[in-house]
């Protein structure tokens, strides 16, 4: 193969998710006057800040070759905890971080039965899925918890600086992922369990504490999502986060991480949560009806997986 | 490479097209079009926004408090001159109409309430006066004695809480004999009323009537008493074309007829009222539409 041919196929593997991105946006900002407004931009980076947020924990899950289902129904957990506890009488900032360290804490649970028990991620944590929503349901009683104090408000809807501050709590977010995965002992260990699980424990990584840890950090990232989005709305829903998993799972792929693990980026997931907030916030500017919404954002995620698999393949 | 993004991002800034717009906006932000009655009531509306020489966006939020929030954001977005919104829960709706307040655009709620923000008007049924015309039905039926089953709407809805409140304040007044054995929510789902149902069915062993939220869920508990063939008597609320139709059929013994075409029709005028330079009310203006009961005479 020729060197100009293998730059290109380079160039898109290392770009091909943001020029999909700038393309789209483009697209769109052609199509509808409203979309590129200083105000819509700001708009959907706060509607994406949730599923983000639980897509950088479930980043770090897939790199090790896992997957993690619960995260939805963590997220309805520890945003649960957090406006019960402060309904009950906690100071808001206590009950918050109560609310993270249960959401850490299920994640670990989930990590135990993968880790240690050996039982397969996508059974693991089906059980996880089911469990945690029962206990959101339980804990609520099936009802929405309102009331809330206003550290929540300013947590969901609050401005800092001209920026949401969802989208401060996803950039503070994405650089501790990013820099867990490319700066730490712990961010090597990941790339190698995902990549080639034998190969890294004979060379005697820790394997099943790295396991173990990335879910608990998917369990805290689901926490702060939790916490994110019941500012956002302002109550504690019992259904909330139902089918999160999927589109934070949708986000992590469309960003070029593989699903056997061992390639990909939290940078990569970032992009890929905007293209799906972009599609998401462009259909309802140009008033798609919501039932072709459906179809487009699974097209657009079976054409990325499709794109990933053909440039792996040459790559090979 | 960076750089030259930036600079054509920047190019397509300035480019973009200043649609002048020939029609005058309104956004439409409805829970649900799975269930038909919102689907009339988006008919209903469209028909109205067709005459008045509105432009309606519609947009679906899929029964989601999440989408919801972020469809009204959109619409804030687009610059929509009204905000029409039939609220998936009451609470989580309301930093999106405060949101809509702090941006200047009038918010009217149909058929379910917001428990804050500031809203022009609310469009609704008197849904406690129809809760208490099944209730005082349910008395009649029953004779003024038996044991009834209560199907709950989705809990925080303005609509679930007015009519069980109706229901049961004619019961406790009128009919002390009827006794409500079990009270459940179904989320106003067809197929969460047929399983709540079965499982009622299995834990009570003696039921006489069952009064419904909706019709959705009380034509899905007509599978799972039909199924268990126990003489059940089953009213439901919202006068759909499935349950008018089972209603002739001597299936259902009646259903609470609301309008929500009507709903549809009066909120786009209310809009329309707003663009053309109307003055939002001081406080919110509640606009009751009418309901009825609808049953059918050859049965018995």
């Amino acid at each position: 193969m020729s060197p100009a041919r293998a730059t290109w196929r380079e160039l898109l593997s290392r770009y091909g998710i943001l020029l999909a991105f700038l393309a789209l946006a483009t697209g769109l900002a052609l199509l509808s006057p409203s979309f590129l407004s200083p105000s819509n931009l700001l708009n959907v980076l706060r509607q994406i800040s949730v599923n983000a947020l639980l897509a950088f924990g479930m980043t770090t899950v897939i790199l090790c070759a896992g997957i993690d289902l619960s995260v939805g129904s963590v997220l309805a957990v520890s945003g649960a905890l957090a406006a019960g506890l402060s309904v009950a009488g906690w100071p808001a900032p206590a009950a918050m971080a109560a609310a993270l360290v249960a959401g850490t804490l299920m994640g670990l649970f989930n990590g135990l039965f993968v880790a240690a028990f050996r039982i397969a991620p996508f059974i693991a944590t089906l059980g996880g899925l089911t469990i945690f929503r029962g206990v959101a349901l339980v804990y609520t009683g099936g009802r929405p918890i309102t009331g809330l104090p206003d550290a929540f408000d300013a947590l969901g809807n609050g401005v800092a600086f001209g920026v949401p501050v969802p989208v401060w709590v996803m950039l503070a977010f994405l650089g501790l992922t990013q820099f867990l995965l490319r700066f730490t002992s712990l961010g090597r260990a990941v790339y190698a369990v995902g990549g080639n699980e034998e190969a890294a424990r004979l060379s005697g990584l820790p394997v099943m504490r790295t396991k173990l840890l990335v879910y608990g950090y998917s369990g805290l990232a689901a926490a702060m999502g939790g916490l994110v989005l019941t500012g956002r709305l302002n109550s504690a829903q019992p259904t909330a986060g139902s089918g999160f998993e999927l589109d934070a799972i949708a986000a992590v792929v469309v960003g070029g991480t593989s699903l056997v693990g061992g390639r990909g980026s939290v940078l990569g997931t970032f992009l890929g949560a905007a293209i799906i907030g972009v599609l998401n916030n462009g259909m309802n500017l140009l008033d798609v009806s919501a039932f072709y919404q459906q179809i487009v954002k699974g097209g657009v995620i079976l054409g990325a997986l499709l794109i990933d698999r053909l440039v792996a393949a040459r790559k090979d | 490479m960076l750089t030259r993004v930036t600079l054509l991002l920047a190019a397509l800034a300035l480019l973009a097209p200043t649609q002048a717009e020939a029609k005058e906006t309104v956004g439409l932000s409805i829970s649900t079009l799975n269930n038909p009655f919102f689907v009339t009531l988006r008919d209903g509306a469209r028909a109205a926004a067709a005459k008045a020489g509105l432009e309606l966006v519609v947009l679906d939020a899929q029964d989601k408090v999440d989408k919801q929030v972020a469809d009204v954001e959109d619409l804030i977005q687009k610059k929509v001159k009204v905000i029409l919104i039939n609220p998936t829960d009451a609470a989580a709706v309301v930093p999106a109409i405060k949101r809509a307040n702090a941006a200047g655009i009038p918010v009217i709620t149909v058929d379910r309430g917001a428990s804050g923000g500031a809203v022009a008007f609310h469009i609704a049924s008197d849904n406690v006066a129809g809760g208490k015309l099944a209730g005082d039905l349910v008395c009649k039926l029953l004779g003024g004695k038996g044991k009834a089953v209560e199907l709950e709407g989705v809990p925080g809805t303005s609509a679930a809480r007015d009519r069980g409140a109706g229901f049961n304040a004619a019961l406790k007044a009128g009919c002390p004999g009827v006794a409500v054995v079990s009270r459940q929510t179904a989320n106003f789902d067809r197929a969460q009323g047929l399983t709540v149902m079965e499982n009622v069915l299995q834990a009570q062993p003696a039921i006489d009537a069952v009064f419904a939220h909706n019709d959705e869920m009380a034509l899905g508990a007509l599978q799972a008493v039909r199924a268990s063939k126990r003489p059940i008597r089953i009213v439901g609320f919202d006068a759909t074309d499935d349950a008018v139709k089972a209603v002739d059929a001597c299936e259902l013994k009646a259903t609470v007829a609301q309008q929500p075409s009507e709903m549809g029709r009066l909120a786009v005028e209310k809009a329309a009222a707003l663009v053309k330079g109307g003055k939002a009310p001081p406080a919110t203006e509640f606009i009751p539409v009418a309901l009825r009961l609808v049953t059918s005479e050859k049965c018995k």
